[in-house]
């Protein structure tokens, strides 16, 4: 037995090298590892950001409101027909907003805070109710709840999206003094001793002016802004409520970072707000409007609805078309087709078709089919006939792929009881090749399902109010509006975006669901 | 009379016409073989199913020309009726609003005539109406003799040696001929139109102020040099080809080199994913979580090269939406088509090559180094070529997320435009197909054609040149 260490693969210089090569080996591991693992986590990162932002837009606050449907209001002499009442929006909208006035008369007086008052409820809000009450002349008179989206900066305030606001519990207040007009001195033993802290300490600062950062005191339905603390006092603006309900009460204090003048929403509707919400007139509800409501220009009330059918009728004139074309094509390329000059062309031209950018299939249809053969812009005819010819070459060579893998035996066997060539591909070939057609059919579709830039070229990108009814109706699809939404310049959109893209990618997942199952169920080998 | 005909509706009509001819023909030829047979006249060489096929080719496709040649031509040849009745007045007008006049004839005449004050456009609309009617009842007539004589020509050759089975499957094989070739006519109408108005507009403005002006601004003033375009496109590709080549390549040599067959198993359809992911999803991604956090980082950049006294200007331009984040984002979503054919090639690899490595003790990275990669190269080269061409023809994620300015910088934190974006720009909203504006995006378009084109001919070549050789 010889001495291993001594070998010619045991000495020092060797061993270094092969840790080298050895550490050399774990590197390049890592590195496939890392790529995988950066890979996932831009997949994680993307669906996690677009869900928890769709995840807020889930649910959203409506107010109700108890009114009176006078006639006098909504259907005045000589616009009391039932058309006419449909869109008396002025009517419908007055009566909420004195709703509103009477629940905080202190409103009444001026107009900048009437302004605000009535900001809490997009004035289109009404159109549901008016609506109705066209439809059904007997509720005139009657007394009914309306239920209304809240203004849509207002729901992300409560929803703690709009600003950055800290929440604190203080302690007990035991007098109120008035002082000069709707200003009050709240003062209980150490009761503002945390936002004492917080000021002191120029974490915060308070004041009267629009450029600071606000301290809203509230308790029931009353709220007031500090103007001034001290540890065992503040100096308090009454917002809305009556100042007395803070006697013995331990007020909750909101500190919100963002001064006034730099939000969409004034400390006084925030103080409206949560006094409606106190009397229990705001539900955080399911946003089912986001599937029942067409394209608005105010998020409360937008829908996806007419996008929605939209795309549906996109995708049917798409499967109209470019499923039977692209079968027949390839049924002819895979079992008729001579080896020649032309098929190769055929076979280039259709390899390449498919690695075209999208947007040039949208300046096609710009030129041909809205240019040339003049058909209506905007429509999803034109906008199903672009994607047809852009998912052409994919269904192609699915199907091609699908043919390819019948054995030939099948068709040696027709061909042997007597069938002829088209008999042979008709009644045995393509029943085979079925399911594998059908999945490159579906995948092709949920490509043309996602596609949005020649659709934009196209004019499909129009603001649409109405739900399509057919083909050649100006028309928006899923894609599209969450492009247009995305490029709105509102806060509140982001969410609604996602949520839109949610439902998108409902549909994506169902369609690849159905790929999964058909190749689960129907897969064979030969 | 005549009028009312204007609003016959064509489309339903000549659908209702088509199919009841077809059946009729059909079971008229069926009949016949059938009848034929029974009275025991000989051995059919087609069963009597073919005989009806053969007689409703016959009649439908007489038809159909009829039917696609109304649809085609119709409007244009009302049009050019109408315009030879019109006043005097009229052809003083300039050929464009005559045609504007005509479409707002045509539109009122489809909404069920007018009956407004305006008794000249009411008469037109009328006579528009009218001649209508008479295109509609001539067409309808003309489809039906078509067709007519077509069903009689084909009826009075069945008979029983009649091989019309043989011109069915003829017939059959033209027509799956034909679907094969719209995949031609689609290339040839997108090399067409791109031509068509790319020489309109090149004959505005010349080719070379085109390709090599460094001045962009379609939009307000005519000013069309794309060379800033071109420099977005590939500034954008290069940042993204920078992320998608190596993590794409490294996934691919990971998961089918070192990942066992369960990773693999769940990896790779992962992978998939985010090529199944729409580009519009991706472009909120980048303009909702990356262009902010690039920003916020390429700000603290600056404070913090300001604060240590190397500058005293802000050294990146950190813009809000910005050439990174598009490139970024747009790299992420090439991923999966460099690392899933990257793994197709590595896998067609034959595993002899990868035992003689082994068996000179040579460790899995340097086989893979040294023997995988190499032999795997053309097909590597092909996969990332086919990424580059993604990237250069991807539209929204640059639309949403990579900006407006046509300028030339190296700075990754300003925005940048490509021709894409300028594309999109150009024709959405209101388009006249006549303004260098319109036709500029048709050249654009031309451009991002013949550039993808070539990256794709030379990537599907060299695919195909790989295959043969392992197989």
């Amino acid at each position: 037995m010889t001495n291993l260490s001594a070998g010619p693969f045991r000495n020092e210089k060797a061993l270094a090298r092969l840790r080298k090569r050895r550490a050399a080996d774990t590197r390049f591991r890592l590195y496939g590892l890392s790529a995988i693992g950066f890979a996932l986590a831009a997949l994680s990162l993307l669906v996690f950001s677009i869900g928890a932002q769709a995840l807020s837009a889930a649910t959203y606050h409506v107010v109700k409101y108890d009114v009176v449907l006078d006639a006098a209001v909504i259907a005045p002499k000589g616009k009391d027909t039932p058309d006419q009442i449909s869109r008396n929006v002025d009517g419908f909208y007055s009566l909420v907003r004195e709703n509103l006035k009477d629940t905080f008369p202190d409103a009444r007086d001026d107009r900048r805070s009437s302004r605000e008052l009535g900001e809490l409820m997009t004035r289109l809000a009404v159109l549901p109710t008016a609506r109705k009450v066209a439809d059904n002349p007997t509720l005139m008179g009657q007394k009914i709840t309306i239920t209304a989206p809240l203004n849509d900066d207002l729901d992300l305030y409560l929803k703690g999206a709009a600003s950055p606001q800290k929440k604190v519990k203080l302690g007990k207040v035991v007098s109120v003094e008035a002082e000069t007009g709707r200003t009050y001195r709240l003062a209980g033993p150490a009761a503002f001793k945390v936002i004492e802290s917080l000021v002191s300490a120029e974490r915060f600062e308070v004041g009267d002016a629009v450029d600071r950062q606000s301290i809203l005191l509230t308790t029931g339905a009353t709220t007031g802004k500090i103007s001034d603390v001290t540890t065992d006092s503040a100096v308090i603006d009454l917002l809305t409520g009556n100042a007395d309900d803070f006697k013995g009460a331990t007020p909750v204090a909101r500190l919100i970072g963002i001064p006034q003048s730099e939000r969409n929403v004034t400390d006084q509707q925030i103080a409206w707000t949560l006094a409606l919400k106190d009397m229990g007139r705001i539900s955080r509800v399911p946003h089912l409007s986001l599937l029942t409501h067409t394209d608005s220009t105010y998020p409360e009330l937008a829908g996806a609805l007419a996008a929605i059918v939209g795309s549906l009728l996109t995708m049917f004139v798409t499967a109209f078309i470019a499923v039977p074309i692209g079968i027949f094509a390839s049924v002819y390329l895979e079992e008729f087709a001579p080896r020649n000059r032309v098929t190769e062309i055929i076979e280039v031209n259709i390899n390449n078709l498919a690695a075209v950018p999208s947007i040039v299939f949208g300046l096609l249809g710009a030129a041909v089919f809205l240019g040339f053969f003049g058909l209506p812009r905007s429509a999803p005819l034109v906008g199903g006939l672009v994607l047809a010819l852009l998912t052409l070459p994919t269904i192609i060579i699915a199907s091609r792929a699908a043919l390819k893998s019948v054995p030939p035996s099948i068709r040696a066997a027709a061909l042997g009881v007597g069938a002829s060539k088209m008999q042979s591909v008709f009644h045995h070939v393509l029943p085979l090749a079925g399911p594998g057609i059908f999945t490159g059919a579906i995948l092709g579709m949920a490509r043309a399902l996602g596609e949005t830039a020649p659709l934009l070229l196209i004019g499909m990108v129009a603001f649409v109010a109405d739900v399509p009814s057919g083909p050649t109706d100006e028309a928006t699809a899923l894609p599209v509006l969450i492009y247009s939404w995305s490029t709105n310049a509102e806060r509140a959109w982001e969410p609604m975006t996602a949520a839109v893209i949610v439902i998108l990618l409902m549909f994506l997942i169902v369609m690849n669901g159905i790929v999964v199952l058909l190749r689960r169920r129907f897969e064979r080998r030969w | 009379m005549v009028q009312q005909l204007g609003h016959l509706p064509m489309g339903w009509l000549m659908l209702a016409l088509l199919a009841m001819m077809a059946s009729g023909a059909f079971f008229v030829g069926r009949v016949q073989a059938e009848r034929f047979s029974a009275a025991g006249s000989g051995r059919f060489h087609s069963r009597p199913n073919y005989h009806g096929y053969y007689v409703a080719m016959w009649t439908v496709v007489p038809a159909l020309v009829m039917a696609m040649a109304y649809g085609l031509l119709g409007d244009d040849i009302v049009r050019a009726l109408l315009r030879r009745e019109l006043p005097a007045s009229f052809s003083a007008m300039p050929p464009i609003e005559l045609s504007v006049y005509l479409d707002s004839i045509s539109r009122a005449a489809s909404q069920g005539g007018f009956s407004g004050s305006d008794r000249i456009f009411s008469a037109i609309t009328n006579r528009f109406l009218e001649l209508q009617g008479v295109i509609k009842t001539v067409t309808i007539g003309l489809t039906t003799l078509c067709a007519g004589s077509g069903f009689l020509l084909a009826r009075r050759r069945v008979a029983p040696g009649f091989r019309a089975r043989n011109k069915v499957e003829g017939g059959m094989e033209a027509f799956l001929f034909l679907c094969a070739a719209v995949a031609i006519a689609t290339t040839v109408g997108i090399v067409a139109s791109l031509l068509y108005e790319s020489l309109r507009f090149f004959a505005q403005v010349p080719i070379w102020d085109f390709l090599l002006g460094t001045r962009w601004n379609a939009q307000t003033s005519a000013e069309f040099g794309a060379l800033p375009l071109f420099f977005g496109t590939f500034m954008i590709a290069l940042i993204a080809m920078l992320i998608a080549a190596p993590v794409g390549l490294f996934a691919a040599i990971y998961l089918s080199e070192y990942a066992g067959p369960r990773v693999r198993g769940s990896v790779k359809p992962i992978l998939e994913v985010l090529a199944g992911i729409p580009t519009v999803v991706y472009g909120f991604f980048a303009l909702l979580v990356v262009a902010p956090t690039i920003r916020t980082i390429a700000v603290w950049i600056n404070m913090t090269l300001i604060n240590a006294g190397v500058t005293s200007e802000p050294f990146l331009a950190a813009q809000p939406t910005s050439a990174l984040a598009a490139g970024l984002v747009m790299g992420i979503m090439v991923i999966p088509f460099v690392s899933s054919l990257s793994d197709d090639v590595i896998n067609a690899v034959p595993q002899t090559l990868r035992d003689a490595a082994y068996a000179m003790g040579a460790t899995k990275s340097e086989t893979v180094k040294h023997v995988v990669l190499p032999a795997a190269l053309p097909g590597i080269i092909a996969s990332l070529l086919l990424a580059v061409s993604r990237a250069i023809g991807e539209t929204m994620i640059v639309v949403m997320a990579a900006g407006q300015r046509a300028r030339i910088s190296a700075d990754p934190t300003a925005d940048l435009t490509t021709i894409t974006v300028q594309i999109v720009a150009l024709l959405t909203g209101e388009t006249e197909f006549d303004s260098p504006k319109t036709l500029s995006a048709f050249a654009l378009g031309l451009v991002l054609f013949v550039i993808t084109l070539i990256f794709n001919l030379i990537a599907l070549r060299v695919v195909q040149k790989y295959r043969e050789k392992y197989d």
